[in-house]
């Protein structure tokens, strides 16, 4: 199933490192969105103008290999501990396969690009912008979205903290923002808030709770956060 | 019944009651509801900043596979005025399928000349936005006293002309709805501030009757003062899914946030400042004009979005001459953002008041407590700078030796906040349980949890008895959530509707005080039948009237521009504390949006195509986990104050404080948001400062303009109620 054998680049992980367990047959089968489009070039307009089928033709004429779609193909991934095989378009995204297909609306879209990190999974445990992986990416993978965190419906210590330090306001970020703090803490169980925050450099969040964000990850790896609110009671401030 | 002295959960620290949800992925926002069948719709829209549409054919798009509705925006010709702007829209089966359809529409248009650039549209010759009207309209004014006279014999005057950029709201969540048609009846599925305001824009739009219209709004993912009307969006969205008929999901994508879902106005001040040699302002003069977008003519200041701000801002002067304008651009509309006007005031005004304080030799905290009004800030001044260290910290402007200058800054806010006509209903079940319904919405802000936090003290019991439903017109009413108003409109309506449960509850169980260890006997006698009751909000449980002040320290290195913020303080009184644990979120995140203001955020149009050049967030910029700085927070109860909202208040001070602390450090003033390297560069003479919009010839003449014009007196200008 390979597109091109030109697209070999993976820049959906954090760190910019190639997402794991796709560097060797596995990458080469897969494509990520930016790479596909990179892969069609400048023929990207002119093509979009004739249709979506004969992009498919050109890209097969211009590879001289087996191309996959428009039509819908078979794809198997393990999804949150089960394995699942859905018929897929090889255009749709990890993101729309979650939400739409998979009835997994946990993860997100916010920016559709690859920056605010509210669609984040876990993909062979490292955290991934899911709207910028084609789900076709996936076969053989483990994808674990934030509806698999919590294993039999208890919390786990970070989301528990999240809730306890207040890490989240409208919580749209929230689910993309723990899955990226729950691969952190995986690999360092007890983060300093340096870390925290290098960590969830790729997930933005518009109301602005990072400081709790922080607070949180730092307590659910057994630091103890600073305290950075004071009420002033009416004597300590002697209005009234 | 007053809120009481000892407590047991208002005031302290309450987990999010929706946490659970949030943080498993099982909150359910607009987006995540699928209706049986529901179609995906999506927006045409113009690539022209400017044009005549003649027709709008989706002929062919109809035909498309998997397309089952398609309506143009307008019927008829009609005018585009900015690039974004609504053709028509579509919904099919799959994105996909939408996708593949939307270019089949042919819209036939002629382009016309455009103009997305303030200082390009006040030119004499720029193309008019609206045919009928120059760009630049004639101006609110607002004069009082002999302000010549007192500049004449002030002990120092100082005269700058500063700019604020556009910034846009960008919540996580975009815009969107989703509507489902039973018959004449509609749901719609709505991130929304109110939904009682949505359901009534729905009607009316529509040509439905309110009855006929639910709005839920369950989770929402921010708003900041964008998501009070259903938009051509939600109306659209409703009209195909009546013409498929079938539900259709129309949520928009971030490229259209940045083009045509509101933003905060830009401004260009110039502004003229006086006082007597003890420091106390004597004038104060300002000419001013920013844009809205295409919508031109007057604007009010306040909470409309208009380009007016409230001027002096909190420190009056007893002599003022104020013109405002708006320009008119091709560009999308500005609509309210939080707190607005405000942030550009302050930016303004405080810029002004530091560098007059620097030009008479007096400290700018001393100038601040010298001509604040309000005795609540005066205080927050005074016990912010003992926490922050004022005193040690101060040093004459740009005096750090080395290359990487180190300055603070301070600044205030004022905002009226204030609660108004809330009901709630209260459901007492016989096995003790209460179930709390109330139309409101939670915008992030934790108004869920304030009603069980408020519920769980009133009956004295453990908050996991009370369950809270919001977000939904079948709900008694609420207004929107707007105006840091939410907390302070929704607190004392659940007070009334608890002691009324109470008081109907000790007729009925003859029981003295069902509240607490009685509430579960006291339930019990109900029988087999919940009780029900209502509350209201009433006066006495929450006024208006926020200060706040905050203060800034930054590093800025003088070789590279770049400004680090090392430590921001916020001292806050927000009335009656209902929940610390939100309250300290709710103003991290105003003093992060305000680094955001400060620092990094701007629309940039490109005014040869007209176009916006950054409709993504790698490109717009926002605040990230590595800008956030130390951010301290000193909170003044006042309970006698009743419950007080602060969402706004805690964003208004923070870009203000952070360029008064630039100026500190490298000892001249960036006059212009967002204060970026080239701005910190070109300030210091190191690079040609050309891109500077102060130095644009068309700047002054526009302003000198808008001074000749006769203008129109402004109606009462919105100080927050702080000051007289």
């Amino acid at each position: 199933m390979v597109l091109s054998p030109r697209v070999m680049h993976s820049d959906f992980t954090r760190d910019g490192s190639p997402a794991p367990g796709v560097t060797s047959d596995a990458h080469q089968r897969g494509i990520s969105r930016r790479a596909f489009i990179r892969g069609l070039g400048t023929s990207v307009v002119g093509a979009a103008a004739i249709g979506a089928g004969n992009v498919a033709q050109g890209l097969a004429e211009a590879n001289a290999e087996p191309v996959q779609g428009p039509g819908a193909v078979p794809v198997t991934f393990t999804l949150n501990g089960e394995s699942r095989t859905f018929r897929l378009e090889p255009r749709l995204t990890l993101l729309e396969v979650l939400r739409n297909h998979a009835g997994l609306t946990g993860a997100k879209e916010s920016c559709d690009r690859a920056t605010c990190g509210a669609c984040t999974v876990l993909w062979n445990g490292e955290p991934v912008y899911a709207c910028s992986m084609l789900a076709i990416e996936a076969e053989g993978a483990e994808i674990v979205t934030i509806e698999g965190l919590a294993q039999e419906s208890r919390l786990t210590a970070l989301q528990q903290s999240l809730i306890d330090h207040d890490g989240l306001q409208c919580g749209y970020c929230s689910p993309g923002m723990l899955m990226t703090l729950a691969a952190l803490l995986r690999k360092n169980p007890h983060p300093t808030e340096a870390e925290v925050r290098q960590a969830c450099a790729g997930n933005l969040c518009r109301c602005g709770s990072y400081p709790r964000i922080f607070a949180a990850a730092v307590a659910a790896g057994g630091g103890s956060p600073a305290q950075k609110l004071t009420v002033l009671s009416p004597s300590a401030h002697a209005l009234a | 019944m007053p809120w009481p002295d000892q407590t047991r959960y208002l005031g302290k620290a309450t987990p999010r009651i929706d946490g659970p949800a949030k943080v498993t992925g099982r909150a359910k926002f607009t987006a995540d509801v699928a209706p049986p069948g529901v179609l995906y719709g999506a927006i045409i829209r113009s690539p022209w900043p400017a044009a005549h549409v003649r027709s709008v054919s989706l002929a062919q798009v109809l035909a498309a596979p998997g397309i089952k509705a398609a309506l143009p925006a307008q019927e008829g010709a009609f005018d585009v005025q900015f690039y974004g702007q609504e053709l028509a829209a579509v919904a099919g089966v799959s994105r996909q399928a939408v996708l593949d359809a939307l270019p089949l529409a042919v819209i036939d248009a002629e382009p016309r000349d455009f103009v997305v650039n303030e200082l390009d549209a006040i030119k004499p010759d720029a193309p008019r936005v609206a045919p009928d009207r120059p760009n630049l309209g004639e101006g609110q004014t607002k004069d009082t006293g002999d302000v010549d006279a007192a500049f004449a014999s002030a002990a120092a005057v100082v005269e700058a002309t500063l700019s604020t950029q556009i910034e846009i709201h960008h919540p996580m969540e975009p815009h969107g709805h989703t509507v489902a048609w039973d018959g004449d009846e509609m749901t719609a599925w709505s991130s929304s501030q109110g939904v009682f305001g949505m359901r009534g824009a729905f009607a009316s739009q529509l040509g439905l009757s309110q009855n006929n219209v639910r709005v839920i709004c369950e989770y929402m993912g921010g708003g900041f003062g964008s998501k009070f009307s259903p938009g051509f969006e939600g109306v659209i969205c409703a009209r195909l899914a009546r013409a498929a008929g079938a539900p259709v999901k129309l949520m928009l994508t971030r490229f259209e946030q940045a083009l045509a879902m509101g933003n905060r106005p830009s401004s260009f001040q110039k502004i003229k400042l006086a006082a007597d040699a003890g420091g106390k302002l004597t004038a104060f003069q300002l000419e001013s004009f920013g844009t809205t977008g295409a919508s031109t003519g007057i604007s009010s200041a306040g909470g409309s979005g208009g380009a007016s701000f409230p001027a002096p801002y909190i420190y009056p002067a007893p002599t003022t001459r104020v013109k405002q304008g708006t320009v008119a651009v091709n560009a999308g509309p500005s609509c309210p953002f939080r707190a607005p006007g405000h942030p550009v005031a302050s930016f303004g005004m405080e810029s002004m008041l530091d560098d007059l304080a620097v030009k008479l030799g007096l400290d700018p905290l001393e100038i601040r407590l010298k001509n604040d009004p309000f005795e609540i800030r005066r205080r927050e001044y005074e016990l912010g700078a003992v926490r922050f260290g004022w005193k040690q910290k101060y040093h004459a402007p740009g005096a750090t030796p080395g290359p990487v200058k180190v300055g603070i800054g301070c600044a205030g806010a004022a905002w009226m906040s204030g609660g108004k006509g809330t009901q709630a209903e209260l459901q007492v079940n016989p096995d003790g349980t209460v179930e709390v319904r109330v139309g409101t919405q939670d915008l992030g802000t934790g108004s869920r949890t304030v009603v069980q936090v408020v519920a769980a003290e009133m009956l004295g019991l453990d908050p996991n008895f009370i369950s809270v439903r919001i977000g939904d017109t079948r709900f008694p009413p609420s207004g929107a959530s707007g105006g840091s108003t939410t907390t302070a409109s929704v607190a004392p309506a659940i007070h009334d509707a608890c002691a009324n449960a109470i008081a109907e509850l000790k007729q009925l169980t003859k029981i003295d005080d069902p509240r607490g260890p009685n509430w579960r006997e006291a339930c019990r006698q109900l029988g087999s039948t919940p009780l029900q009751v209502r509350g209201k909000w009433h006066e006495g449980l929450s006024t208006g009237g926020a200060g706040g002040v905050q203060f800034a320290e930054v590093a800025v290195d003088t070789e590279t521009g770049f400004v680090q913020i090392r430590k921001i303080l916020v001292v806050q009184d927000c009335g009656t504390v209902v929940n610390k644990l939100t309250c300290e979120s709710q103003i991290n995140g105003g003093v992060i949006m305000g680094i955001g203001y400060a620092l990094y955020e701007q629309r940039v149009m490109d005014a040869r195509t007209g176009v916006v050049l950054n409709p993504n967030l790698e490109t717009y910029k926002l605040p990230g986990a590595a800008d956030t700085p130390d951010i301290e927070i000193l909170l003044l109860d006042m309970p006698e104050r009743g419950v007080i909202g602060v969402g706004e208040p805690c964003t208004i001070p923070t870009a203000s404080a952070i360029a008064n602390a630039v100026a500190n450090a490298i000892g001249v003033r960036v006059p212009s948001l967002p204060i970026t390297p080239d701005k910190v560069l070109a300030a210091l003479g190191q690079i040609p400062a050309g891109a500077q919009a102060s130095l644009s010839p068309h700047l002054e003449s526009g302003l000198a303009a808008l001074a000749a014009s006769p203008g129109v007196p402004a109606g009462e200008f919105t100080d927050g109620g702080c000051h007289a």
